[in-house]
């Protein structure tokens, strides 16, 4: 590793404060540990994916479960203007969300059913190339995370994201209408966002962390969200992609998404 | 040697510096108060040694911040060998900053303002609701 | 040599005072979009650049089309351009400028804009484009103003702008290579997918460009003293003539892969932008615009008569610039996101803050220009060019 990042910041810290940098060389002189760790409860996985049975989501019913617990739990406010709409998780019919595998004649139910789409977490994904200050980036078990404090809002990752997973905050959401959004922000343990910056499903990194599962997943009554580890053959993930028949969304575009559906 | 436009440039001169050094005579004789933040803490000490925090916790928060969002971590193993949790604002941890410094106003906002900064943490970040 | 700016006519001082009022217009309602936010623009989650992003691609073409005079010249050895090779470069400087304007504009946290260099990413297409703007920015400022202090004082320029100016040939071709490289290397976007899109980006650069040159001369001939030169608008006139035609190529090449192949992702865009889709049809009457001023300018072009007679050269050029602008500036943004990758019809069209910020973005670009003009052509005038 070489120097590693405390050890440069140390350094840098001292040469530019001079003398002010006294107590932060008492601290830290001499001291090798390791300084951050993961949470103690924290889930970990090789490569978090997520399976989507279609068959049980009740959307046409009126649930709206796993999107307002989602919604709720980040902060995602109702703007209040479809154009400019910030969304995580969200419905798609059936044929927007997987253009070109739809045709005429399609089984009647699958015609109608919505689609829940959200971020694909990709092997390979076009949004984390794209991004020129890396406030986008792959975690190692494969989540695609922002960084809020550096995205510089340029959007060439909305343009890159094939899926349209990415929202934009035109304008402050903390001053998104007070009517549509009486009791925001939902959860004082969540950051909101600020104006200018990109924003997208985190896979609840934040949840995965103290050992609980996505927020959608655990909203979910008909379980139809299944939540694992991709790299561990006895996963729940694993085992419904053993026994089900599942399709990606765009696969011929190489992205390689961590959610499957079934349909 | 002759100095061409010499009117001009002299009172030009002292345009200039009575503007720069307006500041200065505006305030005369005007000090300012120095901030006395109210630590407001339950604990004897903070993650790192009093000093160090006055210094450095801006970078010490910068650390953090890049430590949780861009490599997973959530602990920090402070020089003592004490394990705290890198958190701003969470209200259900008792560890986190501002569940000691409970008093933004009175913790943060008084040196920020003395000093005339103004970091972004609260443009997202939620302050916890003060208890009265 | 910068006094020479501060000397004027009634007339300069008024056109100069005119853009002052474009830009303070502009800057007021950047400042609203500052504390508002791009909500006061017509973009959204589909149609995520808009306006500003398009002048900017459009105004990158017209930049590097300064390499047209600067190469039949240093390379072809051709002296007739020797006069007007510090209009193509000083005409690059303000265009850049403006491009780096318009990215400004339109990003969502300005002031982290030098995050791009606290966090250098490489293989972010974005990140080579700042590099190869700013750095043709920096070639043209220092090129244009050694050789015209140079010509001024009757010297030859300095051995060692030499150097920059054969770099500033291939530098020229790569602002307009890696801003289509911003596009066309995107999955899920089938109307920029495509690997012609850089030629294309090129070849209208080289039709616009040239052709807005050759109304500055026009102008700068009636206005002032000095005189570019027939025979440089002649030859102009030639390299936009053969410019204008390739693109016209270049897009029907585009335009049969997408529609003859059918596949949708291609096609749609397309379809949307000159016939409308699913009643939307915003653009058609811009895009059958662009064609028929196209079409219009090759026929003026190509017939030496038309070409040779300067006033009907005037509206040929006036029409590629035109044309080029439409179908960059306009067409190029919304078409690309138009149907967006789920199928779904946004419609975009800027709204007047966003268009008075754009306004005020071109007030500044033209105020560097006519500054440097000024200049420029005082010099000229001075040594009697």
């Amino acid at each position: 590793m070489g120097v590693s990042r405390r050890n440069f910041l140390k350094i840098a810290g001292i040469s530019l404060l001079g003398l002010g940098a006294k107590p932060a060389y008492d601290v830290f002189a001499g001291r090798d540990l390791p300084e951050f760790a993961q949470g103690e409860e924290a889930r970990e996985a090789k490569r978090w994916a997520m399976v989507i049975d279609t068959r049980k989501c009740r959307d046409k019913d009126g649930c709206q479960d796993c999107i307002l617990a989602c919604h709720r739990a980040h902060n995602v406010p109702d703007v209040g203007n479809s154009r400019q709409e910030i969304k995580w998780i969200w419905t798609e019919p059936y044929e927007n969300a997987f253009p070109n595998q739809e045709h005429e004649f399609l089984e009647e139910t699958l015609k109608h059913r919505p689609v829940i789409v959200l971020c694909n977490h990709c092997d390979d994904p076009p949004c984390v190339r794209v991004c020129p200050t890396k406030a986008t980036f792959k975690r190692e078990d494969g989540i695609v995370m922002m960084d809020y404090h550096r995205c510089i809002g340029c959007r060439f990752c909305m343009a890159a994201c094939p899926y349209g997973s990415r929202s934009f905050n035109w304008g402050d959401p903390r001053r998104a209408p007070k009517e549509k959004n009486p009791d925001f922000p939902t959860n004082p343990n969540f950051p909101t966002r600020t104006k200018g910056v990109v924003e997208k499903c985190n896979f609840c990194e934040e949840r995965l962390v103290a050992g609980l599962l996505p927020a959608c997943v655990e909203a979910c009554k008909e379980k139809a969200l299944i939540f694992g580890d991709l790299g561990n053959p006895d996963s729940d993930v694993r085992k419904v992609l053993r026994s089900h028949y599942t399709i990606r969304r765009k696969p011929g575009l190489g992205t390689g998404p961590a959610i499957y559906y079934i349909v | 040697m002759k100095m061409y436009d010499a009117g001009k440039i002299i009172v030009g001169i002292i345009v200039f510096v009575t503007l720069i050094t307006f500041p200065f005579w505006y305030n005369r004789g005007k000090a300012a108060p120095s901030p006395k933040p109210k630590l407001l803490t339950r604990e004897k000490e903070c993650v790192e040694p009093t000093p160090y925090m006055k210094t450095s916790h801006m970078r010490l928060l910068n650390e953090w911040r890049n430590s949780v969002v861009r490599e997973g971590n959530r602990l920090y193993i402070s020089s003592n060998g004490k394990k705290y949790s890198m958190n701003l604002a969470n209200t259900s941890l008792s560890d986190s900053c501002m569940g000691c410094h409970s008093k933004k106003a009175e913790f943060c906002d008084q040196c920020h303002n003395y000093v005339g900064v103004k970091p972004y943490c609260w443009d997202c970040h939620i302050e916890p609701k003060e208890k009265r | 040599m910068l006094e020479k700016a501060l000397t004027g006519s009634q007339r300069y001082w008024g056109w100069i005072i005119s853009l002052l009022i474009l830009i303070g217009v502009g800057f007021s309602f950047y400042l609203l979009q500052f504390t508002e936010g791009l909500k006061i623009t017509g973009m959204g989650r589909d149609v995520s650049w808009g306006f500003y992003i398009a002048q900017f691609t459009f105004l990158v073409g017209v930049a590097a089309s300064a390499v047209m005079v600067v190469l039949p010249y240093y390379l072809h050895n051709y002296k007739a351009f020797g006069r007007i090779t510090i209009l193509g470069e000083f005409l690059a400087v303000g265009a850049v400028s403006m491009c780096l304007l318009f990215i400004i504009v339109d990003l969502g946290q300005p002031i982290r804009l030098f995050n791009v260099l606290l966090h250098p990413t490489p293989n972010s297409i974005l990140f080579w484009d700042m590099i190869v703007l700013n750095g043709y920015l920096f070639l043209n400022i220092v090129i244009g103003w050694v050789v015209l202090s140079a010509e001024r004082n009757a010297v030859s320029p300095p051995s060692w702008v030499k150097p920059l100016i054969y770099l500033s040939i291939p530098w020229a071709v790569s602002i307009h290579t890696v801003t289509a490289y911003l596009y066309c290397g995107l999955p899920g976007r089938g109307f920029w997918l495509t690997a012609i899109l850089a030629p294309r980006f090129l070849s209208s650069a080289f039709a616009s460009g040239p052709a807005f040159l050759i109304i500055l001369c026009l102008i700068i001939r009636r206005l002032t003293r000095f005189d570019p030169g027939r025979e440089q608008i002649q030859t102009l006139a030639k390299i936009v003539t053969y410019a204008i035609i390739l693109n016209g190529f270049f897009f029907l090449c585009e335009v049969f892969t997408a529609m003859y192949s059918h596949i949708p992702e291609h096609m749609h865009h397309f379809e949307y932008l000159f016939f409308g889709l699913e009643g939307h049809g915003i653009l058609v009457p811009w895009m059958w615009a662009s064609v028929l001023l196209a079409v219009l300018a090759i026929i003026l072009l190509i017939n030496p008569a038309t070409r040779r007679s300067e006033s009907v050269l005037a509206v040929a050029c006036v029409a590629v610039f035109a044309s080029t602008w439409i179908d960059k500036g306009l067409g190029l943004i919304s078409g690309g996101f138009i149907p967006s990758p789920l199928g779904h019809v946004t419609e975009y069209w800027p709204t007047l803050p966003e268009a008075l910020i754009a306004l005020g973005v071109w007030g500044v670009g033209f105020l560097i220009l006519t500054v440097l003009y000024k200049i420029a052509v005082s010099i000229k005038e001075e040594i009697g060019a």
